[in-house]
């Protein structure tokens, strides 16, 4: 696990990841082997060390938009035109998605692979991202998408790269949320 | 005040959508990708000639740019138009900065601007009266970003884009007509046409 998150996690799961992989390295490599290679994202504290090792290998087109729909669009285009996207984003940036998952990802079947840093949950500090988690999976299912919690080392591999595959091959889309049981999450420290 | 008929004055003929959109279709020689936001921008894209390298939304409204900037982005050596309303621009902002930083070169974004919400009832945006959206671009870093003056003006900038060596913003004051066709509500079939448009699918 990144020495940049370690004072956020707990003893037991910083012992486990030093003979694991830390998750986003899973997360980087599944993308590299499934050839993604475009990432917009709109950042957050946890995904820091994601998104500059993505910015660090050259394999990745990746940069910051002003909103996550902005990023959806731009994924949409490019997969569309021949080259594969994935969008990297917090809980409260998910709020902001519910109009272009139902006009542009789901009826056009594009399959558009979300991470999703969850706050909200397991330590919150700030209630309103607490308030505003609690509308994500309702949202995810009223539209019947595929949504996984990733909570575990041992399963995130698998969790990622099958999932990946599923949106890419049945051109639907996917969210993948990063639960804070895998990625230490934020805490409140000042 | 200002209303939409009574814009602030700049030295722009006041010209029609489905005009200046046959005129760009006219244009289109090499499998130019056109995507047409959500509305009547789309609709006098359809009603122009369908061609499978155009794109239409039905939805998604202000996401025109950032799918093209997609379309751009996997295929750097395609032109890429992108027709997008002014109210639908204003909700999506900050993708003018974003493109302005990747700075894709093959990208031509023309703004259809009348000020108004057309297809609501021809409603006054809040920037109808104040705000200039071509300012706005080059302000956000698009600095290849300018008014056409009149139809030929249009003609010209759209063929300065072709080989410009930067993004390119082309504004149009339009009139508030409605547009002229209605665009076949079908977005799988859309987007399997525009895929195979891109060369990046072959029909079933």
């Amino acid at each position: 696990m990144a020495a940049a998150e370690g004072q956020t996690l707990p003893k037991a799961l910083d012992e486990k990841a030093s003979h694991e992989k830390a998750w986003h390295e899973v997360v980087l490599q599944a993308l590299k082997r499934n050839d993604i290679r475009l990432v917009p994202y709109v950042p957050d504290r946890v995904l820091t060390t994601l998104i500059k090792n993505i910015h660090a290998d050259p394999f990745f087109t990746t940069f910051p938009t002003a909103r996550e729909e902005e990023a959806v669009g731009i994924v949409s285009g490019a997969w569309m035109a021949g080259l594969r996207g994935a969008v990297l984003m917090q809980t409260s940036g998910f709020a902001t998605l519910a109009n272009v998952l139902a006009s542009l990802a789901i009826p056009y079947q594009i399959p558009l692979i979300m991470f999703v840093s969850e706050r909200g949950t397991l330590g919150e500090f700030n209630y309103g991202q607490s308030l505003v988690c609690r509308t994500m999976r309702p949202v995810l299912d009223s539209l019947a998408m595929e949504h996984h919690t990733c909570t575990r080392s041992d399963e995130f591999e698998f969790i990622v790269d099958r999932s990946i595959k599923q949106a890419l091959t049945t051109q639907a889309p996917v969210a993948l949320i990063l639960s804070p049981l895998l990625t230490g999450g934020k805490v409140f420290d000042k | 005040m200002n209303t939409a008929t009574n814009p602030p004055a700049r030295n722009t003929k006041v010209m029609n959508r489905f005009d200046l959109t046959s005129r760009l279709i006219a244009k289109l020689k090499n499998e130019e990708a056109v995507v047409g936001g959500i509305g009547n921008t789309n609709f006098d894209l359809w009603a122009a000639g369908h061609r499978p390298q155009n794109f239409y939304m039905l939805g998604s409204m202000g996401l025109a740019f950032p799918i093209a900037l997609g379309v751009a982005l996997a295929q750097p050596t395609r032109r890429v138009f992108a027709l997008e309303g002014d109210g639908s621009l204003l909700m999506q902002m900050g993708c003018l900065s974003t493109i302005a930083t990747l700075a894709p070169k093959n990208l031509t974004m023309i703004v259809m601007d009348n000020g108004v919400y057309q297809i609501t009832g021809a409603q006054p945006t809040p920037a109808a009266a104040v705000a200039d959206i071509v300012a706005i671009a080059a302000a956000s870093g698009l600095s290849n970003s300018a008014w056409a003056a009149d139809e030929e003006d249009f003609e010209r900038l759209v063929e300065q884009s072709l080989s410009a060596s930067a993004p390119t913003l082309i504004g149009v004051r339009i009139d508030d007509k409605p547009g002229i066709g209605t665009t076949r509500r079908d977005p799988v079939q859309i987007r399997e046409r525009f895929m195979h448009g891109m060369g990046v699918r072959e029909p079933l």
